[in-house]
């Protein structure tokens, strides 16, 4: 038996290695030892794709405005190699071009921008009409369709709010028939423009990114801007209702599109973001950092790269807990991970949703299992017969939970559906051979284990900690070596053995 | 098992009580080196070497390795014996098939539960498939010839055949019990699904107390026979067969799994690389002060052979409580 002591000195090592590293990124990156609202920073960052077709090339970009509710940007960047790239202020808004003679190939554009949270920042000036064209020319029967629109929503209305809402009534009205000829033709965010902008109601077509932590590839989504003489309220198509800005940015407010490409087809652009909290001068010192070719952390990734990272860094934190809890406490759980999988997919689905969609997807599958073992099937397809069963479940599930109005019941598809499958096999299995009770006490020790993963996965400080204090991997690392050379009793054996330790 | 009582953990300690963690740590992960464990991880293995040891086991009727040789149960069987399906890689007990007559084409569990030939093919064609191996390895099946119950258990045992477990440390046998089988465990051997553990004493083979669903009980809940009457008969014979399997599988911590046959006698039923802990329940009494009595013991130039350690066994190990 070889000597321990290399062993603790190691443990010793990691401690003092992850946590001198924090330290030193709190000390010299300014990185707040814990979250701090006052100074959340969202980076964003657009991704442009195309393919060139080997001719000068002129790619466009529509930026976000500087200045906006709630918002205020503090810092901008783009990286795009061999590409010329100059900011341009032009009537409509701010436009980043990157130009380059010659280009073949697939290319990509990033470019990055860091907004203070500044819920002062609400002052904005009024807007000067016009502020655009109307959108549509709407002649002959569709002229008079619109008129008889606009009359109808001005007689039931008192102000620019409440005329916006009749005229989205209206929209959505199935039995009017001037509605049925403009829809049929046109998009309805278009048409409420144009009607808006006729009645002289200052509005805007704006793509707007809903800001989510950790969010990759998102879409601009299409919505529209209404002043009401005071403030700026926006129309979101998916819920038809006029609100306050909320967690969202406008991007882009150009009446031009989003993205130009000269030079190049398939173009597209996506976005990421993370939340991080810096102050703006922290938040420039590390962006400047992280363009350094020596810097090898995470934090130097793209955006994209990184809000994966910060799901990816809370994996160990789960192991820990699972570790703890089967070394420590002796909980039984069906598959040793299998609940860090399932506390992902609640982190996606909210625990309620996600608690109520597992219960059911078990023991749907469950049934079904049970039908398929008196079919004589071989293993693998039988597994693969409840795979599908599984998938076919979880579609119906969001279906019906579509048609219901929950909108929280489409994130059921979030859910590991082969590893659903194989627990819905090993607990029928277990189910034949040590009985229910046996399933029972496993299925509680894995949601159980779950429940609490997902709250540690949850929890602010601990994502926060786990994704910008890397270092600290290191101790959860140390903690699992540690836990590894527990030899004590489980909590559970304390129970167990308990005929043995009673009497003396 | 009653959640709310909690044992004293200085308390266990002072018991010599050995908890899960330290017998992975202390015991299995030390004295059981890795690439020995499928010889008792795959129980034809475990035959081929127990022959060439010439121990006892139960006689082989044949080996189903492939789908299509699933058919070829039926011609093995066809003298309307009794036999076992066993998967070759299976863990605890799990996949295995006791049928003990044929009848009408039927297949007569030891409960009276009856199986047709189709659900004996798809047990078959799952334990190929992997069912019960770690990890879905596809598996082989091993048919072997039923035990018939030495007559002297058949007061203490309802339908199956009583199991003796004892685990060997560095060869030594350090503890034992016997398992019976209740109407509660369906005629199968494991504690946990409601056998009845029975502690025996080293030195005699006498039983010591007896643990049912890990409280202790002092009559067989089926046959109400009175368990501290019982008496493994060739205590010596079993002790130094077990001991034996030390030399054959070089594991230094390790369950041996003895039946008794009414014909042959005491045969290797199996072997375990990793024995569970309920033994200690059955003794009502910890392991791990005879294992760091033998962790401890002088050792001889030569290693002592499997009849000096069962005597060491028998007349100092059995004193230690």
């Amino acid at each position: 038996m070889s000597s321990r002591t290399p062993f603790y000195f190691a443990i010793a090592a990691l401690i003092v290695v992850g946590l001198f590293t924090s330290w030193n990124r709190h000390a010299q990156n300014g990185i707040p030892l814990l979250p701090d609202y006052d100074r959340e920073v969202w980076e964003v960052e657009a991704r442009i794709e195309f393919t060139a077709l080997d001719r000068p090339v002129l790619a466009s970009l529509a930026l976000p405005e500087t200045n906006q509710p709630g918002f205020r940007l503090i810092r901008e960047a783009s990286s795009s190699p061999d590409f010329g790239m100059t900011y341009q202020q032009t009537p409509y808004g701010r436009r980043a071009e990157w130009s380059k003679r010659t280009a073949v190939g697939e290319q990509t554009l990033f470019y990055r921008a860091q907004f203070l949270v500044d819920p002062t920042n609400q002052d904005l000036p009024p807007p000067v009409l016009p502020l655009a064209a109307p959108k549509l020319n709407l002649i002959g029967p569709e002229r008079l369709a619109a008129e008889s629109l606009k009359e109808a929503a001005f007689e039931r209305s008192s102000n620019a709010l409440s005329f916006g809402r009749e005229l989205v009534k209206l929209l959505n009205d199935p039995n009017n028939q001037n509605r049925a000829l403009l829809r049929s033709r046109y998009s309805q965010l278009n048409v409420l423009s144009t009607l808006l902008t006729e009645t002289q109601i200052s509005n805007r077509l704006v793509g707007v990114l809903s800001l989510e932590d950790g969010r990759r590839r998102q879409p601009i989504e299409g919505m529209l801007q209404l002043w009401t003489g005071a403030e700026w309220l926006l129309f979101d198509p998916s819920t038809q209702q006029f609100s306050a800005l909320g967690q969202v940015l406008v991007w882009d407010a150009s009446i031009g599109s989003l993205l130009d490409v000269n030079g190049g087809r398939s173009s597209r652009v996506s976005f990421s973001m993370i939340s991080q909290d810096v102050t703006p001068t922290e938040a420039v010192a590390s962006v400047n950092q992280a363009s350094e070719p020596w810097n090898l952390s995470i934090h130097s990734l793209p955006l994209e790269q990184q809000a994966m990272f910060k799901t990816i860094m809370l994996i160990p934190v789960g192991a820990l807990i699972v570790a703890f809890l089967r070394i420590m406490v002796g909980l039984k759980t069906s598959g040793t991970f299998m609940p860090i999988l399932i506390a992902m997919a609640f982190v996606q689905t909210e625990l309620k949703v996600g608690i109520i969609g597992l219960v059911v997807i078990v023991g749907v599958g469950l049934i079904i299992r049970g039908y398929l073992s008196r079919l004589n099937l071989l293993l693998v397809a039988r597994i693969s017969a409840v795979i599908i069963a599984v998938i076919l479940m979880i579609s119906s599930f969001a279906v019906l939970a579509y048609h219901l109005n929950l909108s929280q019941g489409l994130s059921i598809t979030l859910f590991p559906m082969i590893i659903l499958a194989w627990t819905i096999e090993r607990m029928s299995i277990l189910w034949e051979e040590d009985g229910w009770r046996e399933v029972a006490r496993q299925s509680a020790g894995s949601l159980f284990t779950a429940v609490i993963v997902y709250l540690a996965m949850t929890n602010d400080v601990i994502r926060y900690l786990s994704f910008n204090f890397i270092g600290l991997q290191l101790v959860i690392l140390a903690f699992i070596l540690m836990l590894g050379n527990y030899t004590g009793y489980r909590l559970s054996e304390l129970t167990r053995f308990y005929p043995l330790g009673g009497k003396s | 098992m009653q959640w709310t009582k909690f044992a004293n953990p200085s308390q266990l300690k002072h018991r010599h009580v050995l908890g899960m963690n330290e017998r992975n740590i202390h015991f299995i992960g030390r004295y059981n080196q890795r690439h020995l464990y499928p010889l008792v991880d795959n129980k034809l293995l475990t035959k081929n070497i127990a022959e060439k040891a010439h121990l006892k086991a139960p006689e082989l009727i044949g080996v189903i390795t492939t789908q299509a040789d699933i058919k070829v149960i039926h011609e093995l069987v066809s003298n309307g014996d009794g036999f076992v399906l066993k998967p070759a890689q299976g863990s605890g007990g799990k996949g295995i098939l006791v049928i003990s007559s044929q009848e009408d084409g039927l297949f007569i569990k030891p409960s009276g539960g009856s199986l047709t030939a189709t659900d004996i093919e798809r047990h078959i064609s799952n334990t190929i498939a992997g069912l019960f191996s770690l990890g879905g390895r596809s598996d082989a099946v091993i048919v072997e010839r039923l035990i018939e119950c030495d007559p002297l258990f058949n007061r203490y045992s309802f339908e199956g055949v009583p199991d003796i477990r004892v685990i060997v440390f560095k060869g030594y046998p350090v503890m034992a019990m016997v398992r019976l089988s209740t109407k509660e465990s369906d005629g199968k051997a494991n504690l946990h699904q409601g056998a009845v553990g029975v502690g025996l004493d080293l030195a005699t083979g006498r039983a010591l107390q007896a643990v049912q669903f890990d409280e202790v009980i002092t009559h067989h809940p089926d046959t109400n026979a009175a368990l501290n009457e019982l008496q493994i008969p060739n205590w010596r014979e079993i002790l130094c067969l077990a001991s034996q399997a030390y030399e054959m599988t070089q594991l230094g911590y390790l369950g041996t799994d003895i039946v008794i046959d009414a014909q042959d006698g005491p045969m290797v039923l199996e072997l375990n690389a990793r024995p569970g802990l309920a033994i200690q329940i059955a003794n009502g009494l910890g392991l791990k002060q005879r294992l760091k009595h033998i962790e401890k013991l002088q050792q001889p130039f030569y290693y002592p052979t499997f009849e000096q350690r069962v005597d060491y066994a028998m007349n100092s190990l059995s004193a230690l409580k």
